[in-house]
C-alpha cells in the first residue's frame, strides 16, 4: 500500500475570489490605503502650516477644492466608514471580553458603546473646527 | 416519509492509480432528514464501497467528519440536505494533503497541538492527594467556550492564513492555549505564550474572521487569537522589564 | 522561541486602528467640507495654526498622526502578502521606512509651527 498525499495547490495572488467572506476582508484591508493617504494629507497640511503664512495655508486648502477631490473625499469618507470604522466596531468585542460575575457582558453592548464614544468624539471634533 | 433526489459530486483520488483527483457524480435518494452524512453512507452501502471517509459519533462531538460542503468546512453530520440544493459537491477538507478520497492528512495541526503545552502547568509543588483546585463557576466561564473544540479542523480549512502560510500554528491549536492561559489553575501563560507568540505564532492571523464563522461548536477561535494577541504584545512589554525574564 | 518582535508593532497596529476608527471619519469630513467650499472656521489660519503651535496640539496631532501611520504599515505590510507579494522582509522594511519618514516630517513640521 504506497501513500502519495496529493497537496492542492492554492492561487496566492486571487485566493480571496473564492467566496464572498474572503472578498469582502479584502475589501477591509484595502481601507490601509486610505489611512496612509489621510495620513501624508494630514503631514501636507502640517507643512503649509509650517511655513508660516497664511498664503500657504490658503493654498494647501485651495488644493483641495476641486471636483476630483471632492469625489476622492466623498467616496474615502463612505468606504472608509462602512469597511473600516463599522467592521473595527464590530470586531472589537472580541478582543475585549467582559464578564460581569458569571455572565459575559453581550458583545451588542461593547459595539453600542464603541457607536456612542464615537458619535462624542466627532461631534467635539466638528466643535472644536468650529464646523457648529 | 418522502424523498429527495441528490447528486452528489464527491472527489476522488486514488494514490495508487490517480495522478490527480477527479470527480464522482452519485445519484442518492434521501429522505429529508438525512444529513449529508447519511448520503455518503448510502453511496458506500449501496453505490460504491470504495469511497473512503472518516466518520464516527453522527452527533458532532468527535470531529471526524469535516469535508467541503458547496465549499464551505463542514462536519457532514451537521449538514442537513433540507438547507442543501439539489446538486451538492463534496470535497475532503481545503488546506490538507490528501490522503485517499475524502480522506486528509491532518498530521499538521496534530504535531502542533502536541507541542503547544495544551494541559495545566503548574510552577509550584503540587498539592497533598486529598486536595484539590477550587474554581468558582465565573471563573469556569471565562474559559468555557474554549474548552469546545473538537479538533475537527474546519477552521485550519477557512483560514485564508493557513492555506497560504501552513507554518502557521492556527485556530485551533491558539483556541485551545487560550483556554488553558485563561484557566485558573494554570500557571504556564508565559511558557505557552513564547511558544504561540512566536514569528508562526498568533501574529501570522490576519483577523479573516472565517475560522469562527465554519466552527460547527461556537468556540470563536478569531476571539482567542485577538485576546492571545493583546497578552502577546503585553507579556513582551513585561519580559523587558527588571524581573522580567529577557 | 520566543516572543516575536511583530507583536510591538502589533500594538501600534491595534492602538493605531483604534485612533483612526473614531477619528477619521471625522477627518475626512472635514477634508470634504474644505472641498466644498465650506471650509469651518476652526480651519482657517489663525485657529489652526494657533492649535498646532500650542503644546497639546503639537502633542495631539503627532500621537494621532504618528500611530495611524504605523497602523496603515502593519496593514499595508499584511495586504501585499495576501495580494501575493511574499516577499516579506523587503516590504516590512519598505513600509515601516515610509512609516518613520512620516514621522519624522511629522515631527519635524510640529517643531517648526
Amino acid at each position: 500500500m504506497s501513500r502519495r498525499p496529493y497537496v492542492r495547490p492554492v492561487s496566492k495572488t486571487t485566493w480571496y475570489m473564492r467566496n464572498g467572506r474572503y472578498r469582502r476582508y479584502m475589501l477591509r484591508e484595502v481601507t490601509s490605503i486610505l489611512v496612509a493617504v489621510y495620513c501624508f494629507l494630514a503631514i501636507a497640511a502640517l507643512a503649509a502650516l509650517a511655513d508660516g503664512s497664511p498664503e500657504r495655508w490658503n493654498a494647501f486648502l485651495a488644493s483641495q477644492q476641486n471636483g476630483a477631490m471632492l469625489v476622492f473625499h466623498a467616496v474615502a469618507l463612505l468606504y472608509f466608514l462602512v469597511y473600516m470604522t463599522f467592521d473595527w466596531f464590530k470586531l472589537a468585542p472580541k478582543a475585549m471580553p467582559l464578564q460581569l460575575g458569571e455572565h459575559p457582558v453581550s458583545p451588542g453592548v461593547i459595539v453600542a458603546a464603541h457607536y456612542v464614544a464615537w458619535i462624542i468624539v466627532t461631534l467635539v471634533v466638528f466643535w472644536l473646527a468650529g464646523v457648529f | 416519509m418522502s424523498k429527495r433526489q441528490l447528486e452528489l459530486e464527491v472527489m476522488r483520488y486514488d494514490p495508487e492509480q490517480d495522478e490527480v483527483p477527479r470527480f464522482q457524480t452519485y445519484s442518492v435518494p434521501c429522505e429529508n432528514d438525512w444529513a449529508i452524512l447519511d448520503a455518503l453512507n448510502y453511496v458506500k452501502e449501496n453505490i460504491d464501497t470504495t469511497l473512503s471517509y472518516r466518520w464516527s459519533c453522527h452527533m458532532m462531538v468527535c470531529g471526524s467528519c469535516g469535508m467541503m460542503v458547496n465549499g464551505e468546512p463542514s462536519l457532514t453530520c451537521k449538514t442537513f440536505i433540507r438547507d442543501l440544493p439539489d446538486k451538492v459537491r463534496i470535497e475532503p477538507l481545503a488546506h490538507f494533503p490528501i490522503e485517499r478520497d475524502l480522506v486528509v492528512v491532518l498530521d499538521d495541526p496534530v504535531e502542533k497541538l502536541y507541542r503547544s503545552k495544551l494541559y495545566i502547568i503548574r510552577k509550584d509543588d503540587p498539592p497533598p492527594p486529598d486536595t484539590e483546585y477550587k474554581q468558582s463557576r465565573a471563573a469556569l466561564h471565562k474559559f468555557k467556550q474554549y474548552t469546545m473544540c473538537i479538533n475537527c479542523m474546519c477552521c485550519y480549512a477557512a483560514c485564508p492564513q493557513y492555506g497560504l502560510d501552513p507554518e502557521f500554528i492556527g485556530p485551533a491549536v491558539l483556541a485551545l492555549a487560550h483556554r488553558y492561559n485563561l484557566d485558573s489553575r494554570d500557571q504556564g501563560k508565559s511558557d505557552r505564550l513564547d511558544i504561540l507568540a512566536d514569528h508562526e505564532g498568533v501574529w501570522n492571523c490576519s483577523f479573516v474572521g472565517a475560522c469562527s464563522e465554519v466552527c460547527p461548536k461556537s468556540v470563536d477561535p478569531a476571539a482567542a487569537i485577538q485576546q492571545m494577541k493583546v497578552e502577546g504584545a503585553l507579556e513582551w512589554w513585561k519580559q523587558k522589564l527588571p524581573g522580567g525574564k529577557s | 522561541m520566543a516572543i516575536a518582535k511583530k507583536s510591538v508593532v502589533w500594538g501600534l497596529f491595534a492602538a493605531g486602528g483604534t485612533v483612526s476608527a473614531f477619528l477619521f471619519p471625522a477627518l475626512i469630513a472635514l477634508f470634504l467640507m474644505v472641498s466644498e467650499g465650506r471650509t469651518p472656521s476652526g480651519l482657517q489660519f489663525m485657529q489652526i495654526h494657533a492649535f498646532a503651535a500650542s503644546w497639546l496640539g503639537k502633542v495631539c496631532l503627532f500621537v494621532v498622526i504618528f500611530l495611524t501611520l504605523w497602523h496603515a504599515a502593519h496593514r499595508l505590510r499584511v495586504v501585499f502578502h495576501d495580494f501575493g507579494v511574499r516577499q516579506d522582509k523587503a516590504i516590512a522594511n519598505a513600509v515601516y521606512l515610509v512609516a518613520a519618514i512620516g514621522t519624522v516630517l511629522t515631527a519635524f513640521y510640529l517643531y517648526r509651527i
